[in-house]
């Protein structure tokens, strides 16, 4: 059973003076545990596609399943609600709330699904051990790094048990040895967790560890390589 | 969390929060200081007013104050008089002959109330010879009269001069007595200086033929709070006579507290809307500076109560900071001058002549701080509202998009 699939999916933004057809007729399937970048030039439609596929926004045409879900037709609390149970989210930047600790921050989503202050304890120590950061609980995101900001937010990401996770350009704004820190990391939780991950990028050496490359141009897919 | 998150978000920009706290607490420092100083001046007033002027309570004929009758006298004015004397929850009582009439002198003649009183229990209730200020007060002569200063001032009498008082005996007829003024008295208010005035009940009495009599008996009690109580107890014990509270009496003074703890709530309020331009102003640049924040927020999944929740949280803590602290040093200000006493003759020359005093005891009581309180909370809560649906109106993809 995939994890997601789109049907025909199409985003039209109405423009002032021509419509943009940002994504057109993507039919798309992922399945538990893919490891899959999402690539294309400037424009292509890569955040406008996971952003409708995370249900952040609704398409103009066709359908998204999330786990048999069709969450195009969740009003706007069910979505937030769907999106803390069963998404989690790494942006380019902004992920943090700044006045929390590194520790609350990822603790947030779980106080959200009203967890179990044992339960949150212990998933919060493992996870940011688990990305590296075990020496930096209690500081705030303005006392780290742009890589450290990101592994506390794919940590936030895994804190609530997502079935997925999805990550817009997570690394467009870290040096290239952060970039593939990162990745790696991202990486081994996918293969020792069997966390799913999708997300775009233009970095070559992040596609490079990528299991399965989609290709977005002017909206459509124009390859979808799985590598072996 | 949601509170812990509001909590620290008010200390975000510690210069903008300061400013707001900082205007709050010094409104509201303000408006209570103003409050209790309203309340000063309003309750000496009419303590004054009660004290040396109406008294706790009054009794007399149910008919005497249609046309002053000199022939309505209390019935059994004196054995009253006696009971009153010896009751425990009296401090004082003072029986009165009263008259209305004319007061003469060689030039002037004006209209004039006479007071005939018995000096030592006239002055044990309203303390009628501190009030002489030039002159003495009655002693075994004949004949005497204390008169205002203003109407000493209209009809050009000095101590010694000559005044004659006219008016209808108990039997219409009209009768006219000489009096030598004896002594000269000021209030605070001027208005019934000019009208009132005194003389022995011995003297009045024998010009209106109603010796032994009284038309009047003003008291006070040693517990201004139990004046209604007691009062509904003489009303009866004598139901040939009629007995009044102060509040019965002067009605005015009664209107007078109750439109004025509207009119200082009314003010109150003001500041508050002030105010509320303020934190409305603070918060919703709080919001629109955090965009991002609050679309990645709603992005992982906070729910849209949870969002106004903490907007809202956000918006009464910076309320709540600066409340206690207007307050403590609007009580502190209070309590200082509340028994220091605040001088404010040199502030307005020709205040007293308004009745009122020249030196302000204010006070606020503890019902006043809770109600200002609870209007503070309102404002708050009130001031969330517009910053916390703005951030409700934003969409989370839009938000993230900026980025
Ligand atoms: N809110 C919007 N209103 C109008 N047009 C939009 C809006 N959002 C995106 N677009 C347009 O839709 C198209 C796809 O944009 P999108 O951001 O999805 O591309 P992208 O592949 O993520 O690009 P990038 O690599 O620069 O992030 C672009 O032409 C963009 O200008
Ligand atoms: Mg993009």
């Amino acid at each position: 059973m995939a994890v997601i699939e789109t049907k025909n999916v199409h985003k039209t933004y109405n423009h002032a003076v021509v419509p943009v057809h940002a994504v057109v007729g993507v039919d798309l399937k992922i399945e538990k545990g893919e490891f899959t970048a999402i690539v294309g030039p400037s424009g292509s439609g890569k955040t406008t596609l996971l952003n409708m596929i995370g249900g952040l926004d609704k398409p103009t045409e066709g359908s998204v399943m999330v786990n048999n879900v069709d969450i195009s037709s969740l009003s706007r609390n069910e979505l937030i609600d769907f999106r803390l149970e069963h998404i989690g989210f790494v942006f380019q930047a902004y992920n943090l709330i700044p006045v929390l600790t590194a520790r609350e921050n990822v603790e947030f989503v779980m106080l959200l699904q009203k967890q179990s202050k044992e339960d949150r304890d212990s998933r919060v120590t493992a996870l940011l051990e688990e990305v590296g950061l075990s020496d930096k609980t209690d500081k705030r995101p303005s006392e780290l790094s742009g890589g450290q900001q990101q592994r506390v937010a794919v940590a936030r990401a895994l804190a609530s048990k997502p079935d997925f996770v999805l990550a817009d350009e997570p690394t467009a704004n870290l040096d290239s040895k952060s970039a593939e820190n990162l990745l790696d990391m991202m990486a081994r939780l996918n293969q020792d967790e069997q966390m799913t991950f999708i997300f775009s990028t233009h970095d070559q050496r992040v596609i490079d560890k990528a299991k399965r490359v989609i290709t977005l141009v002017d909206g459509r897919i124009d390859s979808d390589i799985v590598k072996e | 969390m949601i509170l812990l998150i509001a909590w620290r978000n008010v200390w975000r920009n510690p210069l903008r929060s300061m400013l707001v706290i900082t205007a709050v607490a010094l409104g509201l420092w303000a408006g209570a200081f103003v409050m209790g100083y309203s309340i000063g001046i309003i309750n000496q007033r009419l303590q004054t007013a009660i004290e040396k002027e109406v008294s706790h309570f009054q009794i007399h004929h149910p008919k005497f104050s249609e046309d002053f009758d000199p022939a309505l006298v209390i019935p059994q004015g004196g054995v009253k008089l006696g009971h009153l004397r010896s009751d425990s929850y009296v401090k004082a009582v003072s029986p009165r002959v009263i008259a209305v009439g004319m007061a003469a002198s060689a030039k002037q003649s004006a209209a004039a109330r006479v007071f005939g009183v018995m000096p030592a229990r006239e002055q044990s209730v309203t303390g009628l010879q501190d009030k002489v200020v030039e002159g003495e007060y009655f002693n075994d002569k004949k004949n005497r009269i204390i008169i205002g200063r203003k109407l000493a001032d209209k009809l050009n009498v000095k101590l010694r001069s000559k005044v004659v008082l006219t008016f209808q005996n108990k039997d219409k007829d009209i009768v006219a007595g000489a009096f030598r003024v004896i002594g000269i008295y000021e209030t605070t208010n001027p208005g019934y200086d000019e009208m009132n005035l005194f003389v022995k009940a011995l003297d009045l009495g024998e010009l209106l033929q109603v010796p032994g009599q009284f038309h009047e008996i003003a008291g006070l009690l040693h517990d201004p709070e139990l004046v209604e109580p007691f009062a509904d107890v003489l009303k009866a014990k004598y139901k040939e006579s009629l007995t009044e509270t102060w509040r019965e009496v002067s009605p005015e003074l009664g209107l007078m507290v109750d439109s004025f703890n509207q009119y200082i709530y009314i003010f109150m309020i003001i500041i508050l809307l002030a105010l509320s331009f303020g934190i409305v102003n603070t918060m919703l640049m709080a919001v629109l500076e955090r965009v991002r924040e609050i679309g990645m927020l709603m992005a992982v999944g906070m729910n849209r109560r949870k969002l106004f929740a903490m907007i809202f949280f956000e918006t009464i803590m910076l309320v709540m900071v600066a409340a206690p602290v207007g307050l403590l040093l609007a009580f502190s200000t209070i309590s200082y001058f509340g028994t220091q006493g605040m001088d404010i003759s040199g502030m307005y020359s020709g205040h007293e002549s308004l009745g009122f005093e020249t030196f302000i005891y204010p006070k606020l009581e503890g019902i006043y701080y809770l109600r200002i309180m609870i209007l503070v909370i309102i404002t708050a809560v009130l001031a969330s509202i517009y910053p916390a649906v703005t951030a409700l109106k934003l969409n989370p993809v839009e938000a993230i998009r900026k980025i």
